[in-house]
């Protein structure tokens, strides 16, 4: 690095003398930066950037797990990978259709019902009356600092077909299934009360990544519920920890404010905690949406993707995939996909939960067509909010 | 121009960022993994002095230090390093060790993990070189076999047997004369031993165990290299599944609670269940109190089927030391190794000249090796295991499925993955 910036203006010819001085100044400082930030560089660059970068050319190559992938008998092969995964209406893009569905419905039911559940201990540990708050607090936390793989073994426990939670259902006549072994959808359940047991004409042939409407209407298995509560029970506490830093920056004053104006506790909730929180709340659901979509731990360790392959999840297929098939560049390429439906869902509720009390006018300042100014538009307003202020930031935009 | 100046800056930097790192990627792939393994695949004449490494998936105690008994012995006579390590998870770590190049040099290798390591030249293909490969029974010669070549010796093997719980038959009033023998003989009696709390017959909800009707049905899921899988003869075999379970008669252990067909029985679950010679360890060890007998299942329609199941002895392409790798496999599998393993934790020899004197010193599981003349694999094809996943994922539905529905749908999938 030090040589490109130092050799470079030796070379320049004279004309551009006087700035040649300013850049040397500065590449003496660029120099010192990036001796600073080299180690964190090197690690990084070791240990994710190059590690990611392979991967990538697995997921394009036709690797088969044997020696270096980057050796000569590895050939690209484009999107062969993808488009097997993704297109047509093979066994393997079944199954990764399949474990979408499987971790969509897994990620519907978790991430709302942590956040919440998360939320309302946060706030029932922070209330001054209740005594021994840090008996509830550690309580709460406890399960999410325990191996995910000790609680998966006593949830296989609890919910084994003698098992406790059956027991209990017992006692209120209700005889509970063999949750870990059932592979039937819990909506399928619902609907064959009302009498529709089998698909009907319509959702029979195959749809969306190879599987049909019907098995996409199937919902969580009884088996993958059980993982949804495991995952709320475990996960509410991490979050509830976060909710209660947020609420002890949210001063007296504010309540007491509210309280003068009238509001009720659950208006004061409604309208005034809740907004406060909202960079928490985007934390916890963007945390939660990132976890869940990534669960495997718990698959491993308990069903390996059965009963009837409803607990399978991209990550373990990706795993599943490559460790044991050998089918490297599909792991890889699920293990993108997957990245990819990341990172359009948290840009989706991060534009879901932007702040809308910007007030109107700004929006409606004319935009530039170039993108510069639509980036300095963003920034001055940026800067407006921070700041207060309304005038100069036109100058900005108009340049 | 004030602007610009850094930007220009920063892209170089980037471009050089860049080319570091496609610089450190491809001095990876020079000096890191790719060498080690050119090094390796050279079948140098004669052994070397390099140390053999052994992975194995153990079943326990028993099956570790027996093993590290044989190969201490070997090291021990031959002058070589020889060492035993337990795998916690065999696929993952021998995957692990194919890609870095740097395997173990000698592991345990299931029929399903075969076809996948022979296919990307992984495996040594040595079968042919041993002086015992005569010996071997036939159909487990087969199992290893891929494109025409053999490639590991079979290590030991199992098949599958009907397994009775004496108590519950002598309660239902039954002798050894009713030992079924037939189809209708099994729905009869899996009838007689049904009570309340406990199923007459029980098995894993996969096929498995289920494979063991569409073979004495005649069927298989693969016939001469040809996917038929939704064969009339398979349809019959799950159909008359199907009628015994929902006669409430046979169930699924998932069913009973239970984690496979030994809990099951061995808790009392079910009376008679379909399992492999391991059940013998799994009743000392865990249900020391049940009274057992096996008999051979009985045969169907086309004449008595099972299926077995084995792994051999692999031994890596990549390995420092082939030569010495084969000669620890020679011993290894040689009858007198093969009979010590078999008394330490219950396997079958896999050659046939010990097979007598195996069932005259195991005579209660002698009809689990009278299995090994007509029992079937399963297929080992690339791509067959995830189609024997898809096909016991709809096996779960049998109650209620249609058995010719859920053949159908694997018939395409099974031609698909022997198309490759």
């Amino acid at each position: 690095m030090a040589n490109t910036t130092v050799s470079k203006p030796v070379g320049s010819p004279p004309a551009q003398r006087p700035k040649r001085k300013r850049t040397s100044i500065q590449g003496q400082q660029g120099l010192a930066g990036w001796l600073f930030i080299a180690p964190v560089v090197v690690i990084l660059g070791l240990f994710l950037v190059i590690p990611v970068l392979m991967a990538a050319w697995v997921s394009l190559s036709d690797w088969t797990g044997r020696g270096s992938p980057l050796s000569g008998d590895v050939n690209f092969i484009g999107g062969s990978n993808y488009s097997a995964i993704l297109g047509g209406e093979g066994l393997a893009a079944r199954d990764f259709g399949t474990s979408i569905r499987n971790n969509f419905y897994y990620v519907l039911l978790v991430v709302p019902l942590q956040t919440a559940l998360a939320l309302f201990l946060a706030v029932m540990v922070n209330k001054q009356v209740l005594k021994g708050r840090g008996i509830f607090r550690t309580a709460f936390y406890f399960p999410s600092v325990t191996s995910s793989v000790a609680i998966t073994v006593l949830w296989l426990f609890l919910f084994s077909a003698t098992g406790v939670v059956n027991k209990v259902l017992s006692f209120f006549a209700v005889e509970g299934p063999n949750w870990f072994q059932d592979p039937r959808g819990v909506i399928h359940i619902v609907l064959s009360v009302f009498g529709v047991s089998q698909a009907p004409e319509a959702l029979q042939s195959p749809g969306f990544l190879g599987i049909s409407g019907w098995e996409w209407l199937a919902g969580p298995s009884v088996a993958m519920s059980a993982f949804v509560l495991m995952a709320i029970f475990t996960t509410s506490g991490t979050f509830m920890l976060l909710f209660i830093a947020a609420l002890q920056n949210i001063s007296g004053e504010v309540q007491e404010a509210a309280m003068v104006d009238g509001a009720s506790g659950w208006q004061r909730f409604w309208q005034v905690t809740l907004p406060m929180l909202r960079p928490t709340l985007f934390t916890v659901l963007t945390l939660g949406l990132i976890g869940t979509w990534q669960v495997f731990d718990q698959i491993y360790t308990g069903t390996q993707g059965g009963p009837g392959k409803t607990t399978l999840t991209p990550a373990y297929l990706s795993f599943n995939s490559a460790f044991n098939n050998q089918r490297w560049g599909e792991g890889a390429a699920i293990a993108f996909i997957l990245f990819g439906i990341i990172v359009v869902l948290t840009l989706l509720q991060r534009w879901a939960l932007r702040e809308k009390d910007i007030p109107k006018r700004r929006r409606m300042v004319p935009v530039g067509a170039n993108p510069q100014s639509m980036a300095a538009q963003a920034s001055a307003e940026k800067h407006a909010r921070r700041t207060g202020t309304d005038n100069g930031n036109r100058e900005g935009n108009s340049r | 121009m004030k602007t610009g100046k850094p930007t220009t800056i920063r892209k170089k930097m980037a471009v050089a960022a860049t080319a570091a790192a496609a610089l450190a990627l491809s001095a990876c792939g020079g000096s890191g993994f790719s060498e080690s393994a050119d090094e390796g695949a050279d079948p140098a004449a004669g052994p070397s002095d390099a140390p053999i490494s052994v992975l194995i998936g153990s079943s326990g105690d028993a099956e570790t230090d027996a093993v590290n008994a044989a190969v201490d012995a070997w090291a021990g006579e031959s002058g070589m390093d020889a060492s035993v390590d337990v795998a916690s998870d065999l696929t993952q770590q021998l995957s692990q060790g194919f890609a870095s190049g740097e395997p173990a040099d000698v592991f345990y290798l299931s029929t399903d993990a075969l076809a996948g390591y022979a296919a990307n030249g992984s495996l040594e293909p040595y079968g042919d070189d041993l002086t015992n490969k005569d010996d071997y029974y036939p159909a487990l010669k087969e199992a290893f076999t891929y494109e025409d070549q053999f490639y590991c010796a079979p290590k030991d093997f199992s098949t599958l047997g009907l397994v009775i719980n004496t108590t519950m038959w002598e309660e239902a009033g039954l002798t050894d004369d009713d030992i079924p023998t037939s189809w209708e003989e099994l729905a009869a009696v899996a009838e007689q031993l049904t009570t309340e709390g406990t199923v007459g017959l029980g098995f894993s909800p996969e096929f498995q165990r289920l494979g063991v009707f569409a073979a004495q049905a005649g069927g298989g899921l693969v016939t001469d290299g040809a996917a038929t899988v939704n064969s009339p003869e398979n349809v019959e075999a799950l159909t008359y599944v199907k009628q015994m379970m929902n006669d409430g008669v046979a169930s699924y252990s998932s069913e009973l609670g239970a984690g496979w067909g030994g809990e099951a029985f061995g808790k009392g679950l079910a009376a008679m269940v379909i399992e492999g010679n391991w059940i013998a360890g799994a009743m000392t060890n865990d249900f020391p109190d049940v009274d057992y007998q096996i008999a051979e299942l009985p045969a169907g329609p086309a004449g008595q089927g099972t299926l077995q199941f084995t792994n051999c002895w692999g031994i890596a392409a990549d390995s420092d030391n082939i030569e010495g790798a084969k000669q620890l496999v020679e011993h290894l599998t040689s009858a007198e190794s093969q009979l010590g393993f078999a008394e330490a934790f219950g396997v079958m020899p896999s050659i046939q000249s010990v097979a007598e004197e195996w069932a005259a010193e195991y005579p209660d599981l002698a009809p689990f090796i009278a299995g090994g003349e007509y029992a079937q694999n399963l297929p080992t094809a690339p791509g067959t295991i995830d189609v024997l996943t898809e096909l016991n994922a709809q096996l779960e539905s049998i109650k209620t499925g249609d058995p010719q529905q859920i053949l159908d749908s694997v018939q395409g999938d099974m031609e698909a993955a022997l198309a490759g």
